[in-house]
């Protein structure tokens, strides 16, 4: 097994440790890990880090999920906002 | 009807952390047919949540190694619960696909989460819950030679900062609400308890700061700088994070939907009420861990074995372990009475200060409110994602309020899983 992961988060290739989570990687990315924009247009990155605040929520190649319950996989693609 | 897949199980367990775990191995040598549902990607729970950035502890490995030997056991991760269609039946969904699941007795292990509450700055990007920046962390986080402050309450604090630090971060302070003699006080009862004592000496930390507590935290786009109260006057530190968390909230969720009671005073007040068998109200329902009030991974390792024995019956084995569970109830209320949170806490948000934080909802707003459901209907409080996961629990520490019975779906889920709660006749109408 690889060492490192390669995904991409809105179209840009990002490398990670293997077994890190979506969550992980949007920090890897840069700028704090921001994920959506809130109902006020607020910038909102991973908070609870457990599944509970759905603060991280993400488009994952096509469907809704949380990013730090979501290990990152090869070639995965990421898409934050909403 | 739906074709959506019918399982069936002689036991199924809510939660592969700690208490899971011990009753899923408890109650196998039954034969029983075991399934253990879990919504992280692999076992082990908050506490043993395993990564790239995790180091796991020898007694984790012993428990997953445990679970995988016993072929009557299979785990579910990566699974969420939606909705409990009927009776001693639960509707699912992982990351592909809803499925139903019919069993004969149920154990809830469905732990804890952080208390996490409002101040000013806490929406930013780089503020997170303090047991939160832990699990980011243990997954891959990258944290190496930033500066982070560690706020709020609790000996989680301490476990942060020593995961922190071991990633390479520089911990400039962990800030603790509590008084020096209510933590002096704790440390010196660990005696009673030398395995957790021995604990505490590895997490001793030279930044620790006893009453002091979070003011407001300062950015622009991310967290720049946080402002403490400590004593009389105000401090602001520079920092790259902040991560603030003030003790644990049992997840009574699935259990009070199910119409599990809950505790109504003491300690485990609001955490799902067991007898000394873990057996819940409901008949065929246990609980064990966190759930039942928040006392530590030794606590539910050994109600979950309890709960795992009593279950298939076992209930000679059950016993020989209540004076275990005993020594680790006394642990979890010295826990209570030492770290209780001052009333200064509730002050802690401005006017303008988000409450809910996904329907971005300020405290202004709740003020005028009445209760939990006025405050639902009126400023749609609690009406989004997180279903007030977050704050229900800020509003009940600040307002008092009391949130009712959670309805289904108890989380965000696919249009194709709620499609399985149609019953004959609901699919084919045009």
């Amino acid at each position: 097994m690889s060492s490192e992961t390669l995904l991409h988060i809105d179209g840009r290739p990002v490398r990670v440790r293997a077994g890190s989570s979506v969550a992980a990687a949007l920090c890897v990315a840069g700028g704090m890990g921001v994920a959506r924009t809130s109902v006020t247009g607020q910038s909102r990155a991973p908070f609870c880090g457990m599944g509970v605040c759905q603060e991280c929520r993400v488009r994952i190649d096509g469907r809704r999920k949380l990013a730090c319950q979501t290990v990152c996989a090869e070639g995965m693609r990421v898409e934050t906002s909403e | 009807m739906t074709d959506m897949t019918l399982a069936h199980c002689d036991l199924l367990i809510v939660g592969a952390g700690p208490a899971g775990m011990a009753a899923a191995v408890a109650a196998a040598p039954s034969g029983a047919s075991i399934v253990v549902i879990d919504d992280n990607p692999a076992p082990g729970g908050q506490i043993w949540r395993d990564g790239p950035g995790a180091t796991l502890p020898p007694a984790a490995r012993k428990w997953r190694e445990a679970l995988e030997r016993h072929a009557n056991i299979r785990v579910c991760s990566g699974t969420r619960i939606v909705a409990a269609p009927s009776r001693n039946e639960l509707l699912l969904e992982d990351t592909e696909r809803g499925w139903r699941i019919r069993w004969k007795k149920l154990i809830l292990c469905t732990g804890a989460r952080e208390l996490l509450l409002p101040f000013p700055g806490w929406t930013l990007p780089g503020v997170t819950g303090a047991g939160g920046l832990q699990a980011l962390i243990k997954a891959g986080l990258p944290v190496d030679g930033e500066r982070i402050v560690i706020a709020g309450s609790g000996p989680l604090l301490l476990a942060a900062a020593a995961t922190a630090r071991g990633a390479g971060a520089k911990v400039v302070l962990v800030a603790e609400q509590a008084s020096l003699a209510a933590v002096a006080g704790f440390a010196a009862s660990l005696l009673k308890w030398p395995d957790k004592a021995a604990q505490a000496m590895t997490l001793a930390n030279a930044q620790y700061r006893t009453s002091s507590r979070i003011a407001s935290v300062q950015g622009g786009t991310q967290v720049e700088s946080v402002r403490l109260r400590q004593g009389g006057r105000d401090v602001e530190i520079e920092c790259d994070r902040v991560a603030c968390g003030f003790g644990l909230i049992p997840n009574t969720q699935l259990g009070r939907m199910l119409g599990c009671a809950l505790t109504p005073e003491g300690i485990n007040a609001q955490a799902l009420a067991v007898d000394a068998s873990q057996a819940t109200s409901l008949p065929g329902v246990y609980a064990a861990g966190e759930c039942t009030g928040f006392g530590g991974s030794e606590r539910a390792l050994v109600q979950g074995t309890i709960a795992g024995h009593a279950a298939v019956g076992n209930e000679r084995a059950a016993k020989q372990h209540e004076a275990e569970r005993a020594r680790w109830n006394a642990f979890a209320a010295q826990l209570h009475r030492s770290f209780a949170l001052a009333p200064e806490i509730r002050q802690m948000p401005q006017p303008d200060t988000l409450v809910c934080r996904c329907e971005d909802v300020p405290f202004s707003a709740l003020a005028d409110c009445s209760g939990w459901t006025d405050a639902k209907l009126h400023r749609r409080c609690g009406m989004g994602a997180c279903q007030g996961r977050v704050c229900g629990d800020a509003a009940q520490f600040l307002f008092g309020w009391t949130p009712p019975a959670p309805r289904p779906p108890l989380s965000p889920a696919r249009i194709a899983t709620l499609a399985g709660l149609a019953g004959p006749g609901d699919v084919d109408r045009q």
